[in-house]
């Protein structure tokens, strides 16, 4: 069955909504055209909720599968215990309020020729242009032994959730003395000084809970973000706590398995108490269902659109898209999200979308009270996405304490925003 | 004149003037031209503008210590960056940030900022 998407959701849930109170978006004034997002996160709705913003005629249907949302940055301040999940959790009342309609539901097919996106319901959206923001998928083709099982009991934690409680959980309940083991993986992946901002997160639980506990991060690669300022923070707050072993030290892993909860590399085996598996990573599914991947897993796209390489009228943007120097990272994709929608309102428009200038920041936290940065400017060259020159750069190495404190406020505040800009 | 006329008159001023400097022409990227109308439409924000509110909030009630952009007066966002970038003040990520960006894409920033309500 082929329907409007707007109209027939929208009157759906409209008694419910607060929408009911606001104009219907697309009967009225479809002039605007059809914009369906797949995937509600931080690029995803960020862009639902722009493109409302910058041409209230545009006719906006988000489709995602959780009526909750738990965002990743700050996740790993819960796995510390340092902060309940319930913050990371918004609905989407006000994206609907907007005028969006939502659609609870996976996307299971695109035929780009069609326009049109394919529900597991069986339902069929029409759309004049599509935005992709997918997010991840974890491959558990891999690391031998690493399946969807086997993240039961090594926890992956790297979509913020269920797993992120997992990995809690396990903490608590290991002994004093247990070894953590963390393995990131290469990069590409989600949020590049994740794994380490993990890393001081439970070094900071082992710190203070179960001292004679220690952390062995197991790493696919020689180098890592913000590495000198995590290296400093280790030895000043974690001292004997945290050993970093690099991909030329053997650090890569070969192998594991869940039942014995054995962790190897090529040089060793090592025994965990708590296993967290990082591993590699790839555009969502519907990325590969639409064909907008390349062989890498991820998603070619123009840097001034977003417009997928591979597919017309489809835009693919957030952690699914390759966006040249740009991290995988919940600012990154807020940002990439309105740059999206104002490229979308110009092109629906028959006009040509403006060179965007990108920024992003990605805040760390290494303990309560003392947060890290790496920053920087973003535009089109070369049909990629590059560093403005002068522009990139972590927070100062010697630094006094007060700018960590700064950054941490920093760092508090910024989330606050970007959450409210996406779901207040 | 309403605020909003009044804010749009600005934009479209600014949209010219954009278009018109000679720094933008300088830029080594293709431009302003190949892009479409002129960058500024009432609106639209300019190159970099969509950013800003990762941080600085569009709502008036997030707590933060990045203070939000919208109404400040243009003049004292183009001062304060300006001192970011040149290190006279202190700052936590505006140092860097501040270095991404002309004097003109920071003036056209702060323009559509102070227009915005």
């Amino acid at each position: 069955m082929i329907r409007s998407p707007t109209r027939r959701h929208f009157l759906r849930t409209a008694a419910a909504s607060a929408a009911a109170t606001l104009p219907i978006p697309a009967l009225a004034q479809a002039a605007g055209g059809r914009v369906v997002v797949v995937g509600g996160g931080f690029a995803g709705a960020t862009c639902a909720r722009a493109l409302r913003q910058l041409d209230p005629r545009t006719a906006v249907t988000l489709v995602e599968t959780s009526q909750t949302f738990t965002a990743c940055p700050f996740s790993n301040e819960v796995i510390a215990g340092l902060r309940d999940i319930k913050e990371q959790q918004f609905d989407y009342k006000s994206v609907a309020a907007d005028g969006i309609v939502m659609v609870f539901d996976q996307a299971t097919a695109v035929d780009p020729h069609a326009r049109m996106v394919t529900l597991a319901n069986g339902d069929r959206l029409r759309y004049d242009r599509l935005v992709l923001a997918p997010g991840i998928e974890l491959r558990f083709d891999a690391i031998p032994g690493y399946t969807e099982a086997a993240a039961e009991r090594m926890p992956h934690a790297w979509k913020a959730g269920e797993q992120t409680l997992l990995l809690r959980r396990q903490l608590e309940a290991m002994p004093d003395g247990g070894l953590v083991v963390i393995a990131p993986p290469a990069n590409p992946y989600r949020c590049p000084p994740g794994p380490y901002e993990r890393a001081s997160q439970i070094a900071y639980y082992v710190k203070t809970k179960k001292p004679k506990s220690k952390l062995i991060i197991l790493d696919a690669k020689d180098q890592f973000s913000k590495q000198r300022l995590f290296e400093d923070a280790w030895k000043e707050l974690y001292p004997g706590i945290i050993e970093w072993v690099s991909l030329s030290m053997g650090g890569k892993v070969s192998k594991v398995d869940p039942a014995t909860m054995t962790v190897e590399t090529d040089f060793e085996k090592h025994k965990a108490a708590v296993a967290n598996i990082i591993p590699p990573q790839k555009a969502g599914r519907i990325a590969e269902l639409a064909g907008v991947a390349d062989r890498t897993g991820w998603c070619p796209v123009d840097p001034v659109s977003f417009e997928s390489r591979l597919q017309p009228n489809i835009h693919v943007i957030g952690d699914a898209c390759i966006a040249g120097a740009m991290p995988k990272a919940g600012f990154a994709a807020n940002a990439q999200g309105k740059v999206c929608a104002a490229a979308l309102v110009r092109l629906l428009a028959g006009q040509q979308p403006d060179e965007p200038r990108l920024i992003n920041t990605c805040y760390t936290i290494v303990a309560p009270e003392y947060g890290i940065t790496v920053a920087a400017v973003y535009r089109p060259s070369n049909g990629q996405l590059v560093e403005v020159q002068g522009s990139a750069g972590t927070s100062p190495v010697e630094a006094p304490r007060s700018t960590r404190v700064e950054e941490a406020k920093l760092a508090d505040g910024w989330f606050k925003t970007i959450t409210g800009e996406m779901f207040g | 004149m309403t605020c909003m006329r009044m804010a749009i008159a600005v934009i479209s001023v600014l949209s010219l003037a954009a278009v018109a400097s000679p720094a933008r022409a300088q830029r080594p990227i293709p431009p302003a031209e190949q892009f479409g109308k002129p960058i500024g439409t009432p609106g639209f924000p300019p190159p970099g503008a969509s950013s800003c509110t990762g941080c600085h909030p569009a709502s008036t009630s997030v707590d933060t210590p990045a203070g939000r952009l919208i109404g400040r007066s243009p003049s004292d966002i183009v001062t304060a960056v300006a001192a970011f970038r040149s290190g006279q003040r202190p700052a936590t990520v505006m140092d860097r940030i501040a270095k991404g960006f002309t004097d003109d894409e920071i003036k056209a920033i702060a323009d559509w900022y102070g227009a915005q309500k």
